[in-house]
């Protein structure tokens, strides 16, 4: 029990919050301050924690430019249902960790006007930390749930009790959209569940599951035999489902062994057919997976027509747990989508590529319009949060390898490596925009646009921040924004020119609207609305929170390597994978129709394709876009 | 055989056998009669009937436990008692011990609330007693009249306790309504027991079952004869039907259950909620696999499916692979039977019960969250969520029941999910009705309006009532998750259109519950509290009884393993 155990350490940064949340409430009354300070050292030392994993070579660590899992462990948690306790982190969670932990020290920095029933306030706070980080690091799909559903209950009584006057609406709200998705989520789980057999794997397949382990240059199918000559549960089990398998030959009470492991359910996806089987109404069981899974991540995101929820919320939660919800909450979404919808289930996914894609195509421009039609400030923050997210999902479905015109995983790569960066960059930037409209109505009480104006003569510094934080929600070229737009737009064009267009152009609405609002508030001769004598300068706590999130913006906006490398090898190593599936999958399909002589049906379900030689591979300069120069391991 | 060998044979066998299996409904019994005559004489009526009820319950709880500790469930060997009146085996195990903690915890509560006073005290713990002597033959039942004895022992005390609160208007129309609505579906019932016991020629259930066998009704089906005495058995077993709904407050006999619950007393309708239930559902499983399930019909069914399935392999093996890979698309679209189902001659009997049980229980999930929406009495909600949680128990059974034909091992799965409900179920409705009672004795209220702004008052007891109705939602890391999730295991591991739409409504059913709990965790936490208030004065014995009720909850919630473990033990012995 030592904190160099990947074990220990991973536990230790997830539950750190809950620990001291209980610790807090034994706290004696009436010490608020003394509180308020406490909460913030245990978010600040999770968020050291969480850079702990920086030190190369120290006993535990994340090493950069790996590729597959790293600090992987696995624990019986409730051995009679087969879940288990498993947590690991690669280049995909890694960075979602740290912008957590990073951001819950700065929400909890915005929470010091919170003065109503602090003690409350500082425990639901910890309580969800600890939820977020859980479901990053969880690789047992069960394990991911609870803690998905672990997150719920706090933000529920933290937009309930310390939000704005629509605040029971909101909540309530919040918490029947996300619970119904869940809901979804949870028979997804349950179908993947029952069609999974782990018995049918190889052992090199295993050992990218992670079950069992070897070292370096050694032999998966001799690290099989060890493992099951060794005493582990699961071993045990794994044999005696195999002999049981071995002296039946009845196909039908073949017995299986299910599994939870979201590595065995990828590999399963990829590399069997027990997915593939009929579920209903003729579509795949992954497909129906696919679907509901999908949705409730969706909701999550949120994507057009499931956004409703995201407006209600974001407004009426007070400024952190805007932040929280904007920066990290949304991105649950998008790494649910990525880690779990599409590897699992590939089939579907190349299938619903199209849908996927149009889905974040009409939310960038659905969010882009309302944002604009925005009279209350946050407000329009929240709308711009939803087609910023529009921009993930894009990334995340573009299947480039798509179509009759050459093979090209390189495409889908730069899209998924643009949405990852672009959850990055939105919760930065997000995180400072619902941070400065807060510092605005801590002074005025009010967000109505109409009634700005002249901030730069009144509050100088902050004008100045904010202009920058804005103008990173933007996608200004050299600020964060940029290079997640780029990379999905550009991977877009190659799949279909049309979707490419109009992503493209929304970029001209998110100008129109960020630079109306900065002209409605901060530029002018004077300032319209009510209190103009609260217009004091920032202070100097609300310069502290506000200039990492500025900084980072222009660094990862100068300097995205420093991001990419770390997030590129695991999203290549992914996207490669499933881009062997979909070349695999492509003669499948051929020979399917070439058996069953319905070509007419594949026509009429096939994506639009590229017209030759307007469009052609060669047009993009696809190698130069590539920012990191890291071969991806193995 | 002369009467006197008979006689013998009898002495040696209830003696022997049944007595020492019976013992914790014994105990109970001899609680009763103690209880009774310590009253009457003098001196010995000093003694509070309380001491005497818990000496009594706890000594019935540790007889419930099998000899061997608690491990050995899975090795229980099914018993026949009393010549066949009855039947030992690990879900009788199970449910006695669930009903006899029960006792202990109820007691213990009925003692805090103040309900069991000195002066009736005897009659109170004494119908509580005889009432949970009659779950116990519900649960325990082999035989057509021990499950009419049954039921009506457990229901006859409870329409007095339904009354027991004097001089109270709702009270007594709870009570009377109560006992109107139980006389009416227990002769309904009696009238589907003759109907099926004069088709089959018996009461005993396995007895029944062989009957049904050698009925072979799915040849009577494909020839189309003989179908009169099936029209009377269909008749019979949808009147029994009426006498189970109405124990579980299942649609459409469900309409008692808010009057019942909102006119007595809050710890009664804990007793109702739990222990009621769980013995309803003991009897519906027992019900469902007696007559629907005969290990002999199945093991020839499977021989003579071997045979088939040899002959088809072969015919497999002998096409090429593309001819077969359009030959199963064909053989999906004519939806030809899953492939691990067998024909047995009681297959046309699972799939009645299973429709039957599967449709009411959607209807009352349904039903009975869509209902608790409106109401804002406390117990009259908790009495809609409770018809919804039966709605969702009566699931797995189901599942069970339609498993049985293909798959023990699943079935058994199934069952262990119905009895891990039952157990987390417990924590979750006595904590809540602990939690309304306390309070009905501090601000003389049970309207949730009347709750708001608890949290500011009594915070320790609103964060408890919190849990435990996000519990009651069933959102994980809390206890009332995990049972859930078995639930919709279960339904899924049995699969057909049928068993999936009650997934679907299982599932959908939860989002719809969560507005009404939230709502009254909504008014508990946030609402702020009217002027008029007082404060709410909670002693320290309440107060620990609460938060012993409500830390299972919290801590089956992480790890659930124990509970479901000796669950699945007791399910597993049962195929």
């Amino acid at each position: 029990m030592s904190l160099s155990e990947p074990k220990v350490y991973l536990s230790f940064l997830v539950f750190l919050p809950a620990v001291a949340a209980l610790v807090l409430a034994f706290f004696p009354r009436g010490k608020e301050e003394v509180l308020k300070f406490a909460t913030l050292g245990v978010t600040m030392f999770t968020f050291i924690l969480s850079l702990g994993l920086f030190r190369q070579g120290a006993g535990i660590d994340f090493e950069m430019g790996v590729a597959e899992m790293q600090n992987l462990f696995a624990l019986d948690w409730i051995p009679s249902f087969g879940i288990q306790y498993m947590m690991g982190i690669d280049g995909i969670s890694f960075p979602l960790v740290v912008l957590t932990t990073f951001l819950c020290v700065l929400a909890m920095g915005a929470s010091w006007p919170i003065n109503k029933h602090v003690k409350a306030y500082c425990i639901l706070f910890l309580l969800l930390e600890t939820g977020i980080l859980g479901c990053f690091v969880s690789l047992d799909f069960f394990l991911f749930y609870v803690f998905w559903e672990v997150m719920l209950l706090p933000m529920y009584f933290l937009i309930g009790v310390w939000g704005g006057p629509r605040r029971e609406y909101a909540a309530i709200k919040f918490f029947l959209y996300t619970l119904f998705g869940s809901v979804l989520m949870l028979i997804a789980i349950l179908m993947l569940y029952f069609n999974s057999d782990l018995t049918e794997l190889n052992a090199t397949q295993l050992a990218n599951t992670g079950i069992i382990s070897f070292a370096e240059e050694g032999d998966a199918q001799s690290a099989m035999d060890e493992w099951l000559a060794g005493d582990s549960d699961l071993a045990k089990e794994y044999a005696a489902v195999n002999s049981a398998n071995e002296s039946n030959a009845d196909e039908s009470t073949r017995r299986q062994l299910h599994t939870f492991n979201i590595l065995a359910l990828q590999q399963i996806g990829q590399n069997t057919s027990q997915f593939q089987g009929t579920a209903l109404f003729g579509q795949t069981v992954g497909w129906w997976a696919f679907l509901m899974l999908f949705v409730g991540f969706v909701i999550k995101v949120p994507g057009v027509p499931f956004h409703t929820w995201l407006p209600d919320a974001h407004v009426e939660a007070p400024t952190p747990i805007s932040m929280i919800l904007a920066g990290i909450l949304l991105k649950l979404g998008g790494y649910g989508i990525l880690r779990i919808c599409y590897p699992i289930c590939p089939h579907a996914g190349y299938d619903l590529a199209y849908f996927v894609c149009l889905l974040g195509v009409v939310s960038m421009v659905w969010g882009a319009f309302a944002a604009l039609a925005q009279k209350d400030f946050k407000r329009m923050v929240a709308y711009s949060s939803v087609s910023h997210m529009g921009y993930v999902v894009l990334g995340f479905a573009v299947w480039s390898a798509f179509g009759s015109n050459g093979y090209n995983p390189e495409y889908w790569e730069m899209g998924v490596n643009g949405a990852m960066f672009q959850m990055i960059a939105h919760g930065i930037s997000s995180a400072g925009m619902f941070f400065m409209v807060g510092v605005v109505y801590d002074r005025v009480h009010h967000r109505n646009l109409e009634e700005f104006g002249g901030l730069f003569a009144k509050m100088p510094v902050y004008s100045g921040l904010a202009v920058g934080i804005f103008f990173a929600g933007l996608g200004l070229p050299g600020l964060c924004g940029f290079i997640g737009e780029v990379l999905v737009v550009l991977s877009v064009w190659k799949y279909s020119y049309v979707l490419a267009i109009i992503s493209a152009s929304v970029v001209i609405l998110t100008a129109g609207y960020i630079l109306w609002a900065i002209q409605r508030v901060y530029l002018g001769a004077e300032y319209k609305g009510p209190h103009p004598e609260a217009l004091v300068p920032i202070t100097m706590r609300e310069l502290a929170i506000a200039s990492p999130l500025l900084a980072l913006a222009i660094v990862l906006g100068v300097y995205p390597r420093v991001l990419l490398d770390y997030m590129q090898p695991s999203v290549d190593r992914q996207v490669e994978r499933l881009a062997e599936l979909t070349e695999g999958f492509e003669e499948q399909e051929k020979a399917r129709q070439e058996l069953e002589g319905t070509e007419e049906v594949a026509i009429a379900r096939a994506q639009p394709r590229l017209p030759d030689g307007i469009f052609g591979s060669d047009v993009l300069p696809n190698t130069t876009l590539k920012f990191s120069s890291t071969e991806p391991a193995q | 055989m002369n009467l006197q060998s008979i006689i013998n044979s009898l002495v040696s066998d209830t003696v022997n056998t049944s007595l020492p299996l019976f013992k914790p409904e014994l105990v109970l019994c001899v609680t009763i009669v103690v209880m009774l005559l310590f009253r009457v004489l003098p001196l010995l009526d000093k003694v509070p009937p309380f001491l005497l009820a818990l000496v009594g319950s706890v000594v019935a709880l540790w007889s419930s436990l099998p000899l061997e500790g608690l491990s050995t469930w899975a090795n229980l060997e099914r018993q026949e008692l009393f010549t066949g009146m009855l039947v030992y085996d690990s879900v009788t195990a199970y449910m006695k011990v669930f009903l006899m903690s029960f006792a202990v915890l109820f007691v213990v509560l009925s003692r805090l609330t103040g309900i069991a006073d000195r002066e009736d005290g005897q009659d109170y713990y004494s119908l509580v007693f005889g009432s949970i002597v009659g779950m116990c033959l519900m649960a325990s039942s082999n035989h057509m009249l021990t499950l009419f004895l049954g039921i009506e022992m457990a229901s006859v005390p409870s329409y007095v306790l339904a009354g027991i609160v004097k001089g109270r208007q709702r009270s007594s129309e709870a009570a009377l309504k109560y006992c109107i609505y139980g006389a009416g579906t227990a002769g309904v019932m009696l009238y589907g027991i003759s109907l099926l016991s004069g088709v089959l020629g018996s009461a005993h259930i396995p007895t029944m079952a062989q009957r049904l066998v050698e009925m072979d009704i799915p040849a009577s089906l494909a020839a189309g004869e003989g179908v009169e005495p099936l029209i009377v058995l269909v008749l019979g077993g949808l009147m029994m039907g009426v006498g189970l709904a109405f124990k579980l407050s299942a649609i459409p006999f469900h309409f008692w259950c808010p009057d019942v619950f909102e006119g007595a007393s809050a710890e009664v309708d804990g007793f109702l909620s739990v222990a009621s239930k769980a013995a309803a559902l003991a009897l519906l499983l027992r019900v469902g696999l007696g007559l629907g399930y005969s290990p002999e019909a199945e093991l020839a069914a499977v021989e003579n499916r071997t045979e088939v399935t040899a002959i088809a392999s072969a015919a497999e093996q002998a096409t090429p692979p593309t001819i077969r890979l359009v030959a199963d698309g064909v053989a999906d679209e004519l939806g030809e039977e899953a492939p691990g189902e067998i024909s047995s001659p009681l297959t046309p009997i699972r799939k009645f019960f299973v429709t039957v049980v599967a449709l009411i229980a959607i209807v009352t999930c349904t039903f009975g969250n869509l209902a608790a929406y409106g109401q804002t009495n406390i117990k009259r909600m908790l009495a809609y969520s409770t018809i919804a949680h039966a709605g969702f128990m009566m699931m797995p059974v189901a599942a069970a029941v339609s498993l049985a034909g293909h798959s023990t091992a699943e079935a058994s799965d199934a069952v262990s999910a119905m009895l891990f409900y039952v157990a987390i179920y417990l924590f979750m409705n006595l904590g809540a009705f602990a939690i309304i009672a306390f309070l009905r004795n501090s601000m003389q209220s049970e309207e949730i309006s009347d709750y708001a702004g608890l949290i500011n008052k009594a915070p320790w007891l609103a964060v408890c009532m919190t849990v435990i109705l996000f519990s009651l939602v069933g959102l994980p890391p809390l206890a009332g998750f995990w049972p859930k999730l078995r639930v919709l295991q279960a339904l899924l591991a049995a699969g057909g259109p049928l068993l999936i739409a009650v997934l679907v409504t299982a599932a959908l059913n939860t989002a719809i519950s969560l507005v009404y709990y939230l709502r009254v965790a909504k008014t508990i936490c946030i609402d702020s509290e009217p002027d008029t208030s007082r404060p709410v004065a909670i002693g320290f014995f309440p107060w620990a009884y609460v938060l012993v009720i409500t830390l299972p909850v919290l801590i089956f919630g992480l790890l659930p393993n124990g509970i479901a473990a000796w669950a699945k033990q007791a399910a597993d012995n049962l195929f």
